[in-house]
């Protein structure tokens, strides 16, 4: 007796008797498919949330210099400086000022819009495509001249699509719009495309400060960001000999933080829909052990003739794991039917791993022939004699 | 071929003891047709168990075609069972949610034969009971006497050198137990030796050879002149 025939016979006796078949494995579809919807959602969640982080540049490496840093200060050209000499691992530098003031635009004073000093650089750190006009130039900076690129949602709300020329105030100084950035948020109010962006070097002038604390570097690969956060704060140690006057961020280790975080969310939530398999398993045992008690005869009319120990033990074990692999199959299509109307619900696109299917299936094979073994072992164990009088 | 000597079957309840044979020796030679006869409780059901390898003896030797059986393990009495013997039951003893080739096939199933052979000497078996036409219906879709056909066709699939009938006309009425009867006879005039248990003298007496059972212990063991 091979373990094909028995894989044959349990699917045969799943089909005898189906309601009682179905009932034992919805242990089994309840826990495989809460599995696979928590999985897939919160798969969905992460991917959702990564690509978001993405958008705003995973090369990205942000450098803050603590303002308490004491009479030692970098310069920007230092801080520029730092991208010339490794232009394997950093692409470009900008400073990143925001500007504590509010922009005018002829009689309106808009309290939403942001705005920020950085370099010719930037829109290159950002990927910022310019729809209409040019982004701030080297001579720009070099200058100070007064002028600014501003977001689509300015250039829609209050210069009617027509901004390239115009002119608009910011704490008393009058700008001239250069460019307009493509359309990133749909040109929403406090978005990514309500702002404003002007050379750094003007902010000293309107902030009434003269330190700039934060920088912004692209990266060249993605891989390499620990060495090129390392080349920074080496960097900024020679000048402050104090790690705490700075700090450098990579947009890797934030993605790696949600990584860490929605792994450990999974981690959580599938050990408690691990329990519902866990009690699927005990219902598959408590019917092998009735579907043993029944066939008593049956199994002392095999014993009877000449079926060994195992050929009955291998028997009860392929059905309990075929019983509870038909549960495994029926809660994945569930599972998936399940995250794919979700992710219709909440917006973000449920990811259906191929990994939870597979552990999905395997872990309700196993439980399976773990749960079956006992019943199993108990037919196998039977005295043919005794089974045969059974009835 | 069947060779027992000096079986005891002792079961201890407690203190007190039963012994359900008591010092039984029997020998059947090849080609024999014997009739194991006794009340219940006699003992004729645990020597059929011990004869059967289903069960062994507390002490005594047994000795099936050559083999001492008698201290097997239950693995080692399984695959005497399916190589050596063919058990039909007063129950039949088919099971419901086979067909009939599946049934017979059985025996051959636990014998490791592949599936295509399997499949003919199946298909053969029933056609000498005459029922290959049926071979897709299920037991509960035949009369007692066909199914009882049935068994003996599983008990033949295997070509086995002993047939062990447990009342096998117990069941049945009086025509088809008879009908029963007159094949396990041709079986015998064919080769193979018969072991039937029953209580019935008039089953016992179209036996070749007649042993009576009382009380754990043989009391008389004939043979059957007009029968021989």
């Amino acid at each position: 007796m091979n373990l094909k025939q028995s894989f044959i016979l349990a699917l045969k006796s799943l089909q005898t008797s189906k309601m009682r078949s179905f009932l034992t494995m919805l242990g089994i579809i309840i826990g495989v498919a809460a599995v696979i919807i928590l999985v897939s959602v919160i798969d969905g969640f992460k991917s959702d949330l990564v690509g978001q982080f993405e958008s705003l540049g995973s090369n990205l490496l942000t450098v803050n210099i603590s303002p308490r840093g004491g009479n030692r200060t970098v310069d920007v050209d230092d801080m520029l400086q730092i991208t010339d000499e490794n232009p394997e691992l950093l692409a470009y530098c900008s400073p990143t000022v925001m500007i504590n003031q509010q922009a005018k635009f002829s009689t309106e004073t808009s309290s939403t819009t942001s705005v920020t000093g950085v370099s010719e650089d930037y829109n290159k750190i950002q990927s910022l495509e310019i729809s209409q006009g040019r982004f701030l130039q080297y001579m720009d900076i070099h200058k100070r001249s007064k002028s600014c690129v501003i977001g689509s949602y300015i250039a829609k709300e209050y210069f009617d699509d027509n901004a390239i020329g115009k002119t608009l105030k910011i704490g008393g100084n009058t700008f001239t719009v250069v460019g307009v950035l493509e359309e990133k948020a749909s040109s929403q109010e406090s978005s990514d495309d309500d702002k404003i962006f002007i050379p750094y070097t003007l902010s000293r002038t309107l902030n009434r400060s003269a330190k700039i604390t934060s920088y912004l570097y692209s990266i060249v690969d993605k891989q390499r960001s620990e060495e090129a956060k390392d080349v920074i704060s080496n960097a900024l140690y020679k000048v402050f000999s104090n790690s705490d006057a700075y700090t450098v961020i990579a947009m890797t280790e934030m993605i790696d933080m949600i990584d860490e975080m929605t792994g450990k969310l999974t981690l959580i939530l599938v050990g408690i829909a691990a329990i519902s398999l866990l009690v699927g398993g005990i219902g598959i045992m408590n019917i092998m052990l009735v579907s043993v008690t029944e066939r008593t005869r049956e199994i002392g009319i095999r014993k009877s003739l000449g079926a060994k120990k195992f050929d009955i033990l291998s028997q009860f074990v392929v059905e309990a794991a075929t019983t509870s692999a038909c549960g495994g199959v029926v809660g994945i299509i569930l599972g998936i039917i399940v995250s794919i109307f979700l992710s219709g619900l909440l917006g973000f696109k449920a990811v259906i791993s191929v990994g939870a299917v597979v552990i999905a299936f395997s872990v309700s094979v196993g439980i399976g022939i773990a749960f079956g073994y006992m019943p199993a072992g108990k037919a196998a164990k039977l005295n043919p004699i005794d089974a045969l009088r059974h009835d | 071929m069947i060779d027992l000597k000096d079986i005891y079957k002792i079961y201890s309840d407690g203190d007190s003891e039963i012994r359900a044979l008591d010092g039984i020796s029997l020998n059947i030679k090849e080609g024999e047709f014997v009739a194991i006869v006794g009340q219940s409780g006699s003992g004729k059901s645990t020597c059929m168990n011990i004869i059967g390898c289903l069960d062994v003896p507390t002490s005594g030797t047994y000795h099936l075609n050559g083999t001492d059986v008698s201290t097997m393990k239950d693995d080692e009495l399984a695959t005497i069972r399916n190589q050596t013997l063919g058990f039909i039951f007063q129950q039949y003893n088919l099971i419901p949610k086979l067909t009939l080739l599946e049934n017979v096939e059985l025996p051959l199933v636990y014998r490791g034969y592949p599936p295509q052979k399997r499949k003919e000497l199946a298909y053969a078996a029933l056609e000498r009971v005459g029922l290959a036409d049926r071979y897709k219906k299920f037991p509960s879709q035949l009369s007692g006497g066909q199914q009882q056909r049935v068994s003996i066709a599983r008990a033949l699939a295997g070509n086995p050198k002993v047939i062990l009938a447990d009342e096998p006309t117990g069941a049945l009425d009086t025509k088809t137990g008879r009908d029963v009867l007159e094949f396990l006879k041709k079986l015998n005039a064919d080769g193979t030796t018969v072991v039937m248990i029953t209580h019935d003298n008039e089953i016992a007496a179209q036996a070749k050879r007649i042993v009576r059972i009382s009380d754990g212990k043989i009391i008389s063991d004939e043979r059957q002149a007009q029968n021989l």
